[in-house]
């Protein structure tokens, strides 16, 4: 009431008032027309990254490739496009075989993991949240930990036992924590708090399985840290439908990840049934996650920085965040795996550690960017 | 326009009763206010009318006991201290009010927009449309509240303390613009009021509350009165009148007469 005048009465009709009532009643048009719109402009923007990403994948590599080649090559497999790319037949069965694989894998994980940051972080209100909170993490840990050390087999057809068994923990981690929250009153925080209490007991019966069999540190190490290799597109294969149907259900609940943003109660009294949604998110995002840890080993960070720099650049809605996350998140590992092979080649670095090295100056970088803005 | 009927209804958290077998009729276009010490119950109450809490008794609107899932078309609820979320405008912010109009998996429509236009519009917020709502002074944020509630187009209106937060210039204002709108649009009002004067100015009838039970209803010259709110409220109360014809109430410091 302080500056948009008078609440009652004392109407001013003077031709100037008419004029600034007209302008601000276009502003307010446009507004609530642009009320939670993805802005053409930053999906360009995020999807330009993202080919520039994938081209700069394919082509970068202990056997480079030229990237004009790489890029007419890309083109010629378009349809309805016919282009020579010049590159050699043992260039394209790389680029087929190992690049192409590697780059989609790369994509479909780092997608994943940042749309499922954003809607855990979107369910329970909280910044800090990602599947990794509700024993996601530690599930997958112990999953992988036990096949690699007790010599389980619980492979399934092409794949296998390392990922089927990190599905598997994954999935069972969050699983306890879900029952035991129930039991808690069904609150987020007692939610929260049975995921810590799950994945601080997954995670002391990994420890343990390590200690007892310290001669397959190294290979449990490897799957922890996470990396993107695969040889030929089956991984590629069982992440795409988890992506693609689990992701379609984030993307659906984005208007009520946005409604959540007032709170549960207010949520409740707006028309929207909180645990319901509450459910089905975190059920597609606890799969996403499992599916792409299965894969990739544990790469951490991604669900984080990826929406927060999201948010920082084109705003908070969900709306916005989960297109966005999903291909920014895909944009952001792709570019991490082109400098986890290049940095110490021809040897590897762990991704997850080039995630959190690369990835907390670039957050440190848009946290200044918005400051001044 | 809608008739508002709460029949013996009771809340229970754990052991503790929080409202005890209340029953009101607020007739359609009538505005109730409900007042009473801290923890009398009357939050509660209205989370009851919302269905925001399971009860036992009855809550029907116009004869129909609507389920709790179901209410937020008939009944809009404006919160104390409303969450204002980080980054979102005071155009996203009030079309959270369509939420209820929309099915499951729907994006809102032309007239959805229209309608969160139309609020804006009314609330004198058109200026404010494109900015955060979280960069709002308070009396704006609960205006832009007000507009939220407006665009969920129900017939019934909860207001819990919602001027608890302002002072008196603002406290005013809101309660004569929620009035105003009242009247344009015949909407029932049921409110918890902290500001016994207000409630005596603007509301058709009052209920008084005190650990979770009635202790008094009728119109505000019959229950705002030294006898029934001195005990509620553990004061000497004295009831004075104002120049304009209302009633003014004040606590008195003990030993202490006006």
């Amino acid at each position: 009431m302080t500056s948009a005048g008078p609440l009652v009465g004392g109407v001013d009709d003077s031709p100037a008032a008419a004029r600034v009532t007209a302008r601000s009643s276009r502003e307010a048009d446009r507004a609530i027309r642009q009320a939670y719109q993805l802005s053409p402009w930053a999906l360009g923007i995020c999807l330009l990254a993202l080919l520039v990403a994938v081209v700069l994948g394919a082509a970068i590599g202990p056997a480079g490739l030229p990237t004009v080649d790489v890029v007419k090559e890309l083109l010629d497999r378009l349809p309805l496009i016919s282009i020579e790319s010049g590159l050699t037949e043992r260039q394209q069965i790389i680029l087929s075989s190992w690049r192409l694989p590697r780059v989609a894998l790369g994509a479909l994980v780092g997608s994943s993991l940042a749309m499922s940051g954003a809607a855990y972080q979107g369910v329970f209100r909280n910044p800090l949240a990602s599947p990794w909170l509700l024993g996601a993490a530690a599930g997958a840990g112990l999953g992988a930990t036990a096949v690699i050390t007790l010599g389980l087999s619980v492979g399934w057809g092409p794949f296998n036992s390392i990922p089927v068994g990190a599905f598997i923990g994954a999935i069972t981690g969050v699983s306890i924590s879900m029952s035991l929250g129930r039991l808690s009153g069904r609150s987020t925080t007692g939610l929260l708090l049975a995921g810590v209490a799950t994945a601080a007991f997954l995670t002391a019966i990994q420890t343990y399985l390590q200690q007892r069999n310290s001669d397959t540190l190294r290979a449990v190490y490897a799957w922890v840290f996470g990396r993107i290799s695969t040889t030929g597109w089956s991984e590629v294969w069982l992440l795409l439908p988890y992506v693609v149907v689990c992701g379609a259900v984030l993307f659906v609940h984005r208007r009520h990840l946005d409604v959540l943003r007032v709170g549960e109660e207010e949520a409740s009294s707006l028309g929207l049934e909180p645990r319901r949604v509450r459910t089905i998110v975190v059920v597609a995002a606890t799969l996403l996650t499992a599916a792409a840890v299965s894969v990739s080993g544990l790469i951490t960070f991604v669900g984080i920085i990826v929406p927060h720099a999201i948010r920082l650049l084109f705003g908070n809605s969900y709306r916005v965040l989960i297109p966005l996350s999903a291909i920014g998140g895909a944009t952001f590992l792709v570019l991490v795996d082109i400098a986890a092979r290049s940095i110490d080649a021809p040897a590897e670095l762990p991704i997850g550690v080039v995630t959190a090295f690369f990835g907390a100056p670039f957050f440190a970088l848009a946290l200044w960017n918005a400051s001044r803005t | 326009m809608t008739r508002v009927t709460v029949t013996d209804v009771s809340v229970s958290y754990r052991d503790r009763v929080a409202v005890e077998g209340v029953s009101l009729d607020v007739e359609q276009g009538h505005w109730i206010g409900l007042v009473g010490p801290n923890g009398a119950g009357k939050s509660t109450l209205l989370r009851a009318v919302a269905g925001l809490v399971d009860y036992s008794g009855e809550v029907t609107f116009d004869g129909v006991a609507v389920p709790n899932a179901e209410r937020s078309k008939t009944v809009a609820l404006l919160p104390q201290n409303p969450v204002m979320p980080t980054g979102m405008t005071v155009g996203e912010y009030v079309l959270l009010g369509r939420t209820a109009h929309l099915s499951w998996l729907a994006a809102e429509t032309d007239h959805d927009r229209a309608m969160v236009g139309e609020s804006i519009e009314r609330l004198d917020l058109l200026d404010f449309a494109g900015r955060p709502v979280d960069e709002l002074s308070g009396g704006e944020a609960q205006r832009v509240a007000l507009a939220r509630a407006l665009a969920q187009e129900s017939s019934v209106l909860l207001l819990d303390e919602p001027t608890s937060a302002l002072d008196i210039g603002h406290e005013l204002a809101v309660l004569e613009l929620v009035n105003e709108i009242r009247c344009e649009r015949m909407l029932t009002v049921v409110a918890a009021m902290h500001n016994l004067t207000a409630a005596g100015r603007i509301a058709d009838h009052v209920l008084v509350m005190a650990n979770g039970a009635t202790e008094a209803i009728g119109t505000p010259a019959e229950v705002l009165t030294s006898e029934v709110l001195g005990p509620v409220f553990g004061a000497d109360i004295s009831v004075l009148d104002a120049p304009d014809g209302t009633r003014v109430i004040v606590p008195l410091r003990s030993g202490h007469s006006i």
